[in-house]
C-alpha cells in the first residue's frame, strides 16, 4: 500500500502551537490533527496527531482507559472534543460524513428495543433516504444483499434481542455496509464475540479493502493485530506511534505504549516486528 | 416576634421543618440510586389511597387516611414491580403506567362519591393546608410550657415529629448499609448485606415520610422536599456525611424561607391573604437548587457520564 | 346503557359529540407522539412538562387581566403554558447534562418546582378578586362541561401538527432512541433530536390541557405506547399502534362518560387506556402473559420429548408416564415403550443435536446464548450455517441409533 501523497492541504488556524504540524494529504480517508479530549481536568487523548493510510486496514491498540475508543468517538463528534481538527478524505469531517461508517460497540443498545435484524440494516440508509424519501424495493434487496454478506440472511425478521453476541455484531456491521462508505471505523468488533463470527467480520473487512476503501478498527487483541491488520496506530493518551506493522509493531513500542503492563513473557507470543 | 408568631406562625412552621427533612434524608439515598422518581410515584398514589380508606371508614379522621395512604404506597409498589416483569417494561413507564392510572380511579371514585357532609378535597390531597395547621390555644411563648395548651396542638405535629424522628433513628443506625449499597451493590452484595431489603427499606421509609407529609404539605410538593434538598445537597460537597448533612440544613431553609415568604410576603407587596405555604416552599427549595446548579462546588459531571456522551 | 350507545355514535347532544372527537384525536395525537419518549426511555419527562404548564397558565391569566382582559382566553393561557412547560423542558435537559444530578432528579426537581409555583400563583389569583380564578383549576383534572367548538379546532389542529411532525421526523427519533452514538456519528444532531421528541409532547400536553387536565394528559402519553409495544416487535408500528389506542380510548372513554353524571372525562379515559393495557398484558400473542404460559406448558411438552428421545438414543430406559404419553402420541414410541422407526430416526437426530450444543457452549463462553439454549430449538435456528459447520467439524459424521431391531 502507498503513503499518503505529497498534495498538501491544510485546514483552519492552528492556534500558534510551536512545532509545525504536518499538512494533511487529501487522499488520507482519516487526518486527526491535536485531537485533544478530557473530562474535566483530566486529559483522556492528549493532542494527538494521526494520519490513516488509504487502502488499508490499520489498528488502533493501547491499554485500557488509553483512549482508544475516546479519539475514535471525539474524532466522530459522539463525543465533545476539547480542541483539534479531523479531516475525511480531505475534508472537514462535517462535509464528508457520508462517507463514513460507523461501527459502536455493542454494549451502547437496548436489546429489548422492537426493532428487527432486517430494520436496523435498514436504518444505515436512513441518512441517504432522508426524512420523506420511501425505502424502496430496491433499499431492501441492499440490506438483505448486507446481511448475506455477514452470513445472518436467515435471520432477517428476527427481533434482535433474539441473537447471540457475534450475531448482533454483524447486523452491526451489515448496518455499516449498507452505507456503502469509504471510511469504515469499527469500536472493539471483535470483543466478546466467537471464533465463527470473527472469521466471518474479518473476512468482510479484507473483502472492504480490497475494494480499495480504508478500514480502522480499535482493537483489543494484539496477537492477531500481525494477522489481521497493515498498519497499526499506538495511543496511550498520547500517540505513541504510527506505521505499517512491519515497521511500527516493536517490542520497544509496544513497551513504551503499555508501560509495566506487558508481561515479557506475552511479548514472546507476539508476531512482532524486528527493530 | 409576639404571641400571634406562636400562636399562627410556630406550629405550621414547625412542622414543615419536620415534613421538609423527614423527607429530604431518605431522599438523598434515592437519588444516589437513580430512584428519585419512586417518591413521584407514591405521591400521585396517596389519593386513591385516602379515598379508599374514606370509602370503608366513611370519616375523614388521620389514622384511617394515614393508613390509606400507606397501603396505597405498597399496592403501588407491588404493581409497578409486576409490571416491570410481566410485562418486560422499563421502570420510568412502568411507574407512569401505574400511578396514572391509580389517581384517575381515585379521581372517579372521589366524583362519584362526594355528596355527603364531608367533603375530600383533592385540592388539599395535593396542595396540603400547612396555614391551618395552627395552635389556636397557645397565648405566647409561655404556653410552649403549659400542658393544657400542648394538649391541643395540632396532632399533625406529634405525627410528622414521630415519623422524622424514626426517619432519623433508621439512617442513623442503618447507615453504613446504606452508603455501601447505594455506591456498589454488587460489593455489598458480596458482603452479604440483604441488598433488596435494604432497597426495599429504603422505598417503604420513603413512604412512611411521604404520606406522614403529605397531611401538611400535601403530596405533590413532598416530591420536591424529596429531591431539591439533596440533590442541591449533592452539588455542594463529596461526602456522603456532607451531603446528608446540607441536605438537612437545605431543607429547613427551605421550609422556614418558604413559610416566610408565603404568609409574609405579600404583606409586603401590599396583599392581605397569604399565598400558598407548600407552594413556596416547593420553590424556595427549587431557587436553592438552582443556586447550587449555577455555583455549587461540586457540580460538573466528573467522568464521562452517560449523558455526557448520549 | 342506551345512553352509552347513543353517545358512542355521537347522538347524544352537542356537547358530548364535540368531547368524544375532541378526545379521540387527542388520545391518537398522544399515542403517536409519546411513543418516541418511551423508545427513549424517558417517560417521566412527560410528568415534568406537565406539571410545568402550571406556572404559565397563573401567569398568562394575572397578565391578561392587568391588559385588561378577561383572563380566560383560552389561546392565552395555552400559550403561558407553553412557555413554561418549555422552559421546564429545557431545564430538564440542562440539569441533566450539565450538572452531576442524573435525569430522573431533573425531572422530580422540575416537576414539583414549576407546580409549587403554579400553586402559587393559584392562590395569588384566588386573593386577586375572588370568583375569577374559577376554572383554572380546571387545567389539573380536565373539564369537558360546556366545551367550545373552538376548543375542539384548538385539539384538532394541534393535534394534526403534532402528529404531523412526528411522522417527518420519525426516522431520526427512532435511530436516536435506539443507537444514539450510531446516530451522531451519522451526523445527526442527537441533542436537537432529543429536543424535538420531548418538544412533541410538550405540544400535545398544551393541546390536552382543557379536556383531561395536567395530571392525566401523562396518562395518554404514557399508557398507550406501552400497550402497543405488546403487539409489535416493530419501532414504526408501536407509533401508529399507540395513536390507535389511544384515539380509541379517547373515544369510548368520552362515550363512556357522557352516558351518565359524575363520570368524568379525563379520568374515565384514563382508566380506558388501562383497561386495554391490561388486555394487552394478557392476552397479547408473543409479549403477553397468557402467551407466556401457554408457551410454557408447550415447552415443558417439548423437553419431554426430547429428553425422551435422548433416552432412547443412548439406549436408556424412559421412566416418566408423562413423556412416554408424549413420545408415544406422536408416534416415536409403541405401547411398550419400544421405539419404532421413526423415533429410531428422531432420536438419532436429536443426539446430534445435543452433541453440537455440547461444542456450542465450549465455543460461546457467551451466557446469553447459552442461556438460550432451552434443550429444545434446533440448533439450525440458532445459529448461522457457518457457525454450525464449525461445530461439525470438530464432531466428525452423524451416528446411526440402535434399538430393538
Amino acid at each position: 500500500m502507498t503513503r499518503p501523497t505529497e498534495t498538501p492541504i491544510t485546514l483552519a488556524a492552528t492556534e500558534g502551537r510551536v512545532t509545525p504540524r504536518a499538512a494533511i494529504p487529501a487522499d488520507a480517508p482519516l487526518a486527526l490533527r491535536g485531537l485533544t479530549v478530557s473530562y474535566g481536568e483530566k486529559p483522556a487523548v492528549f493532542s494527538v496527531d494521526a494520519t490513516f493510510a488509504p487502502e488499508a486496514m490499520t489498528a488502533i491498540i493501547g491499554p485500557n482507559g488509553a483512549g482508544k475508543s475516546t479519539m475514535l468517538k471525539a474524532a466522530l463528534g459522539v463525543i465533545p472534543r476539547l480542541s483539534g481538527e479531523v479531516a475525511v478524505f480531505g475534508q472537514p469531517i462535517d462535509v464528508a460524513r457520508d462517507r463514513i461508517a460507523y461501527v459502536p460497540q455493542r454494549a451502547s443498545v437496548d436489546w429489548d428495543f422492537p426493532t428487527t435484524v432486517i430494520d436496523v440494516v435498514l436504518m444505515g440508509l436512513y441518512r441517504r433516504v432522508g426524512l420523506l424519501g420511501r425505502l424502496t424495493g430496491a433499499h431492501l434487496s441492499r440490506a438483505r444483499d448486507c446481511l448475506d454478506r455477514v452470513g445472518m440472511g436467515d435471520f432477517a425478521a428476527r427481533q434482535i434481542g433474539q441473537l447471540s453476541g457475534g450475531q448482533q455484531q454483524r447486523v452491526f456491521l451489515a448496518r455499516a455496509l449498507a452505507q456503502d462508505a469509504d471510511l469504515y471505523l469499527l469500536d472493539e468488533p471483535f470483543a466478546g464475540v466467537d471464533a465463527a463470527t470473527e472469521r466471518a467480520i474479518i473476512d468482510v473487512l479484507k473483502a472492504l479493502k480490497a475494494q480499495k476503501k480504508a478500514v480502522v478498527c480499535v482493537h483489543h487483541d494484539l496477537a492477531t493485530v500481525a494477522s489481521y491488520f497493515d498498519e497499526v496506530f499506538l495511543i496511550n493518551v498520547r500517540r505513541i506511534a504510527q506505521g505499517p506493522v512491519a515497521e511500527t509493531f516493536t517490542a520497544e513500542n509496544l513497551h513504551a505504549t503499555y508501560g509495566g503492563r506487558l508481561a515479557t513473557t506475552h511479548l514472546d507470543q507476539l508476531d512482532l516486528a524486528q527493530g | 416576634m409576639g404571641n400571634e408568631f406562636v400562636q399562627f406562625s410556630l406550629t405550621p412552621m414547625l412542622i414543615g421543618i419536620l415534613a421538609a427533612v423527614a423527607c429530604a434524608l431518605p431522599g438523598n439515598f434515592l437519588i444516589l440510586r437513580r430512584q428519585a422518581l419512586i417518591g413521584d410515584a407514591i405521591s400521585h398514589v396517596v389519593l386513591p389511597g385516602i379515598v379508599v380508606a374514606f370509602l370503608v371508614t366513611g370519616t375523614v379522621a388521620a389514622i384511617p387516611m394515614l393508613l390509606g395512604a400507606a397501603g396505597a404506597a405498597l399496592v403501588a409498589v407491588v404493581l409497578i414491580e409486576a409490571i416491570k416483569r410481566l410485562g418486560r417494561i422499563e421502570p420510568g413507564a412502568a411507574m407512569g403506567v401505574t400511578f396514572t392510572t391509580l389517581f384517575a380511579a381515585g379521581v372517579l371514585i372521589l366524583e362519584q362519591t362526594d355528596t355527603s357532609s364531608v367533603h375530600l378535597d383533592v385540592e388539599h390531597a395535593l396542595m396540603g393546608n400547612l396555614e391551618s395547621l395552627i395552635w389556636f390555644r397557645a397565648k405566647g411563648w409561655g404556653s410552649l410550657f403549659d400542658p393544657v395548651a400542648l394538649a391541643a396542638l395540632p396532632d399533625e405535629l406529634g405525627r410528622i415529629a414521630v415519623v422524622c424522628a424514626l426517619v432519623v433513628v433508621l439512617t442513623i443506625v442503618f447507615w453504613r448499609w446504606l452508603k455501601i449499597s447505594t455506591f456498589d451493590e454488587g460489593f455489598a452484595q458480596a458482603l452479604g448485606l440483604p441488598v433488596t431489603a435494604i432497597g426495599l427499606g429504603l422505598v417503604a421509609t420513603a413512604a412512611v415520610a411521604a404520606v406522614a407529609a403529605f397531611d401538611a404539605v400535601g403530596s405533590i410538593i413532598v416530591i420536591a422536599m424529596f429531591i431539591c434538598p439533596p440533590a442541591a445537597a449533592r452539588l455542594v460537597t463529596n461526602r456522603l456525611e456532607h451531603q446528608v448533612m446540607w441536605s438537612v440544613v437545605f431543607a429547613v431553609l427551605s421550609a422556614v424561607l418558604g413559610y416566610v415568604f408565603a404568609g409574609y410576603g405579600p404583606l409586603w407587596f401590599g396583599s392581605q391573604n397569604a399565598v400558598s405555604a407548600a407552594g413556596m416552599i416547593a420553590a424556595v427549595s427549587g431557587v436553592i437548587l438552582g443556586l447550587a446548579c449555577l455555583f455549587g462546588p461540586h457540580r460538573s459531571r466528573v467522568g464521562v457520564g452517560r449523558e455526557e456522551v448520549l | 346503557m342506551g345512553n352509552f350507545l347513543s353517545a358512542l355514535l355521537l347522538q347524544a347532544g352537542y356537547n358530548a359529540a364535540l368531547v368524544a372527537t375532541g378526545s379521540a384525536l387527542l388520545g391518537f395525537a398522544a399515542g403517536a407522539s409519546g411513543t418516541f419518549l418511551f423508545l427513549r426511555k424517558r417517560a417521566l419527562v412527560s410528568d415534568a412538562v406537565a406539571h410545568a404548564t402550571l406556572p404559565g397558565v397563573g401567569l398568562a391569566f394575572i397578565l391578561m387581566v392587568a391588559l385588561g382582559g378577561d383572563g380566560r382566553s383560552l389561546l392565552g393561557l395555552l400559550a403561558g403554558s407553553a412557555v413554561t412547560a418549555a422552559l421546564g423542558l429545557l431545564l430538564v435537559e440542562w440539569i441533566a447534562r450539565r450538572t452531576r444530578l442524573s435525569e430522573d432528579a431533573a425531572i422530580g426537581a422540575v416537576l414539583s418546582v414549576f407546580f409549587g409555583v403554579g400553586i402559587v400563583l393559584l392562590t395569588v389569583i384566588q386573593t386577586m378578586s375572588a370568583g375569577r380564578q374559577a376554572g383554572l383549576e380546571s387545567f389539573l383534572l380536565g373539564s369537558t362541561a360546556g366545551m367550545l367548538f373552538q376548543d375542539a379546532v384548538v385539539i384538532a389542529v394541534g393535534g394534526t401538527l403534532a402528529v404531523l411532525a412526528t411522522y417527518l421526523l420519525r426516522r431520526p427519533m427512532t435511530l436516536v432512541a435506539f443507537d444514539p452514538e450510531y446516530a451522531a456519528a451519522s451526523g445527526y444532531d442527537v441533542r436537537r433530536i432529543d429536543l424535538a421528541m420531548m418538544g412533541l409532547v410538550m405540544a400535545v400536553t398544551v393541546i390536552g390541557l382543557k379536556l383531561v387536565g395536567l395530571i392525566l394528559i401523562v396518562a395518554m402519553l404514557i399508557v398507550p405506547p406501552v400497550t402497543a409495544r405488546f403487539w409489535t416487535e416493530r419501532a414504526g408500528r408501536v407509533v401508529w399502534i399507540a395513536g390507535a389506542l389511544g384515539g380509541v380510548a379517547g373515544y369510548l372513554g368520552a362515550a363512556i362518560s357522557a352516558s351518565a353524571p359524575a363520570l368524568p372525562t379525563g379520568p374515565i379515559i384514563v382508566l380506558v387506556a388501562a383497561g386495554l393495557f391490561l388486555l394487552s398484558l394478557v392476552l397479547a400473542p408473543a409479549r403477553g402473559v397468557a402467551a407466556a404460559l401457554l408457551r410454557h406448558r408447550r415447552f415443558q411438552r417439548r423437553v419431554h420429548r426430547r429428553q425422551g428421545l435422548l433416552a432412547l438414543a443412548r439406549s436408556e430406559p424412559i421412566l416418566e408416564r408423562y413423556t412416554l404419553r408424549v413420545l408415544r402420541a406422536e408416534g416415536l414410541v409403541r405401547p411398550d415403550g419400544v421405539a419404532t422407526e421413526a423415533g429410531r430416526a428422531q432420536a438419532a437426530k436429536v443426539a446430534r443435536d445435543e452433541c453440537r450444543w455440547d461444542i456450542a457452549r465450549q465455543v460461546h463462553q457467551d451466557a446469553g446464548l447459552t442461556g438460550r439454549y432451552d434443550g429444545l430449538t434446533p440448533i439450525e435456528e440458532v445459529f448461522t450455517a457457518d457457525e454450525i459447520d464449525a461445530f461439525d467439524s470438530r464432531l466428525g459424521g452423524p451416528r446411526p441409533v440402535g434399538g430393538l431391531a
